[in-house]
């Protein structure tokens, strides 16, 4: 007995011993430049100078943030070395500072490079190089063509399936409006106007009046508005960035027009538009959103907001709470390290791509409730819900049901 | 590279240095082949990226060289460079990419193309001089970004958006002679020639009688008038030759990024070859290099001492620049030529 029973002891050893070898097989750790056992290198390449520089601080929110990651014990024991670089927006130089992430500092992956013309300039690069370029910041509709450009992945909502949502709402709710357009003139405003166009569809084009267009280095678009106030149109679609669209907001309010107001998601927040604008001029502004406005007093006791506020005492006490841009790079930035975490210890720039392209349902605190990133091998459009809102007293009220753009060219 | 101070394009001011460096003429001209040996040798011992870093310099390099006869040697202002530069950058992005042209056949159309523009520029811009001058290229500079997002120009200029360029291939030539070579040491090598020809060139223009006009034209207009000299002719040719100079140095820029769009040539850009030329030292067409090694690397050191104050940190550099070498790099060339000719006599 007892030696049958030694026999079968020894057995079972040897038997766990090669399951534990052939489990350590299976497990083996896989590395790509820039990744090893104790580090994750990631690029990232932001205008902390020059023309965009406002938008510099999403840089340093993502800084800040795998700071705390780091602080809390890294992703799986590695510690996330973040290397930002300065393009100044300006796509030469972009260029010139990815290859220096790729080829010098040999980064896993660019992460989050803002702009599109900047990102334009590198995507051709990148997916020569087979470098990931993930979640790019930017909501040109461009990004999400994993046939064409593998290598890279959008992130943010698209300008044009927002103005999509828009023009169908015009359609159901208003179908006899008469549509006066303000857009910046660059790529974002007309990535805006192009999905507004296609949303109202062949009809659509007699339902807009007038279509004005600015220069963002114009000090003021007054003008603009009063010409529009003047064509009696009773839709207003205002595709414009922050300081115009307070602008706009509020010699809408001094001059009496009251048409109903769409304002893109890019100017939706309460501290950077609304507020200096006036609560009283922006009363039933209708947008929309993915992310919880910091502003909003309706999240002051929210768990999401709450965790957001500590973050920014511990580790960003410079951060301007109330700064669109710090939410979002806060979410952004937790993105990138569920993917980093579910890569495991493959951490491959091809296994990248395939986790950044398998999120199921990830969503984070900030987000607004219902808000779910997906993405899989032929859609890269990680966020592509919206919710439609109303302006009501002093925050937005979110009203409907979650919407989901829909992708296409 | 330094036999330019032989064809007088010195500026009065430093004529004491001039003086001294007749008898050292020997020292610039080892350095001139030390340079020449680096710029040749260096590519072989880098990596990719620092070689790309390098092209960029170069052709940064030819466009303050353009900046350089018309400011060093016609005296007339431009901050409207980078108007030129993108109409040369985006010549050669529309002939390579919509056109299927050659990418070498494209800086003879983008040299001529901006020629002809910068020449009818040079027309109205004979009324003005001096500041008023800067004005209106100034307002050229502004204008062009905005002229290039034009819905009218949309279909060749691909509007916001730009247009991506397809790198090209080192020549089959270079593969059969079984020399393995990337794309970037080529480009590098092409900029290289296509530089040194504009270098040699622009000398020799400078050294030519219509050289000695501009110059004449830049020390005293009315004397030069007097002289028989066609003011308007040669200030227009001025324009015309920077301006072409200017494009050519934009394609090269344009095959070497692999892209165009509007954001590229901003007012920032005109400023930055501005200062690149003072940095320089204004008419002396070897400091054009030294120019673009300020305008391509200054901004990196200054970023890697500070992401934040980057720009409060270029402007310090600058500064203290400005202060201790206000000729810029052709002041330290002559203070070196100056001792090293001393360290000879005394030996």
């Amino acid at each position: 007995m007892s030696i049958l029973n030694s026999r079968i002891a020894a057995f079972s050893t040897a038997l766990a011993v090669i399951a534990f070898a052939g489990g350590d097989a299976v497990a083996q750790k896989k590395y790509d430049p820039g990744a090893s056992d104790t580090e994750i290198k990631i690029g990232n390449i932001m205008p902390y100078s020059g023309p965009a520089s406002a938008y510099g601080v999403i840089g340093k929110t993502m800084e800040a943030y795998f700071k705390k990651v780091n602080a809390e014990g890294g992703i799986n024991g590695r510690k996330i070395n973040f290397i930002s670089y300065d393009d100044g927006y300006s796509p030469p130089k972009t260029v010139e500072q990815a290859r220096k992430l790729v080829e010098s500092d040999e980064v896993l992956a660019v992460y989050a490079p803002l702009g599109t013309p900047p990102n334009s300039a590198i995507q051709k690069y990148m997916n020569a190089k087979k470098v990931p370029q993930l979640f790019v910041a930017t909501g040109a509709t461009k990004w999400n063509d994993p046939k064409e450009f593998p290598w890279t992945m959008g992130w943010q909502p698209n300008y044009q399936s927002e103005s999509r949502i828009y023009a169908k709402y015009i359609l159901k709710e208003k179908p006899n409006a008469k549509i006066a357009i303000l857009y910046q003139n660059d790529d974002y405003g007309k990535d805006y106007l192009k999905g507004f166009k296609d949303g109202l569809g062949a009809k659509g084009a007699s339902m807009i009046v007038v279509e004005e267009s600015y220069e963002v280095s114009q000090p003021t678009i007054d003008s603009n508005i009063v010409k529009m106030k003047s064509s009696n149109a009773d839709v207003f679609f205002n595709i414009t960035t922050p300081k115009f669209a307070a602008q706009a907001i509020k010699k809408m309010g001094e001059i009496g027009w009251k048409p109903t107001h769409f304002l893109n998601n890019v100017s939706a927040s309460i501290g950077a538009v609304i507020k200096p604008a006036g609560y009283e001029n922006s009363q039933d502004i209708i947008s929309s959103a993915y992310m919880k406005d910091a502003a909003d007093p309706q999240w002051k006791n929210d768990a999401g907001m709450k965790g957001f506020d500590e973050f920014l005492a511990k580790h960003m006490p410079e951060g301007n709470r109330i700064d669109g841009s710090v939410m979002y790079g806060y979410n952004s930035a937790q993105t990138m390290v569920q993917i980093l975490k579910q890569c495991g210890d493959n951490l491959t720039r091809e296994n990248l791509m395939k986790q950044a392209a398998s999120l199921k349902d990830f969503t984070t605190a900030t987000m607004l409730p219902g808000i779910k990133l997906n993405t899989g091998a032929t859609d890269f459009a990680p966020i592509e819900q919206v919710q439609l809102m109303r302006f009501k007293g002093e925050a937005w009220e979110l009203f409907g049901e979650i919407i989901s753009g829909e992708t296409g060219g | 590279m330094t036999t330019a101070h032989e064809t007088a394009t010195a500026a009065p001011a430093t004529g004491k240095a001039a003086a001294a460096a007749a008898p050292s003429m020997n020292v610039a001209r080892a350095a001139s082949l030390i340079t020449l040996a680096l710029l040749l040798l260096a590519p072989l011992f880098l990596k990719n990226f620092y070689i790309f870093q390098m092209t960029q310099w170069l052709i940064y390099a030819i466009a303050l060289l353009a900046l350089n006869i018309l400011t060093g040697g016609s005296g007339q202002f431009s901050l409207g460079q980078s108007a030129f530069y993108a109409v040369g950058a985006y010549t050669a992005a529309v002939m390579m990419e919509i056109m299927g042209v050659n990418y070498v056949l494209t800086l003879p159309a983008a040299g001529l193309i901006c020629f002809v523009f910068g020449f009818l520029f040079g027309l109205p811009a004979l009324r003005l001089s001096g500041i008023y001058l800067a004005l209106a290229t100034f307002a050229l500079a502004v204008a062009m970004p905005q002229v290039l997002k034009l819905h009218f120009f949309e279909h060749w200029t691909g509007g916001v958006q730009g247009l991506v360029i397809i790198k090209p291939d080192p020549p089959e030539f270079i593969k059969t002679i079984g020399v393995k070579m990337s794309q970037d040491m080529w480009l590098y090598y092409f900029t290289l020639v296509v530089g040194i020809g504009i270098y040699i060139a622009s000398v020799n223009l400078l050294a030519s009688r219509s050289g000695r006009a501009m110059m004449a034209i830049r020390d005293n207009q009315i004397a030069a008038a007097a002289m028989g000299v066609d003011v308007p002719l040669y200030k227009t040719l001025a324009f015309g030759i920077s301006a072409g100079i200017t494009g050519v140095a934009g394609a090269l820029g344009a095959i070497a990024v692999a892209f165009v769009a509007p954001d590229s040539y901003t007012i920032q850009l005109a400023i930055a070859l501005f200062l690149g030329m003072v940095i320089g030292g204004v008419g002396w067409l070897p400091g054009s290099l030294a120019g673009a090694a300020f305008m391509v690397f200054v901004p990196n050191i200054a970023e890697s001492i500070s992401k934040g104050l980057s720009g409060a940190i270029f402007g310090v550099i600058l500064i203290i620049i400005i202060f201790l070498v206000p000729h810029g790099a052709r002041q330290i060339a002559y203070m070196a030529q100056h001792l090293i000719g001393k360290i000879g006599k005394s030996s």
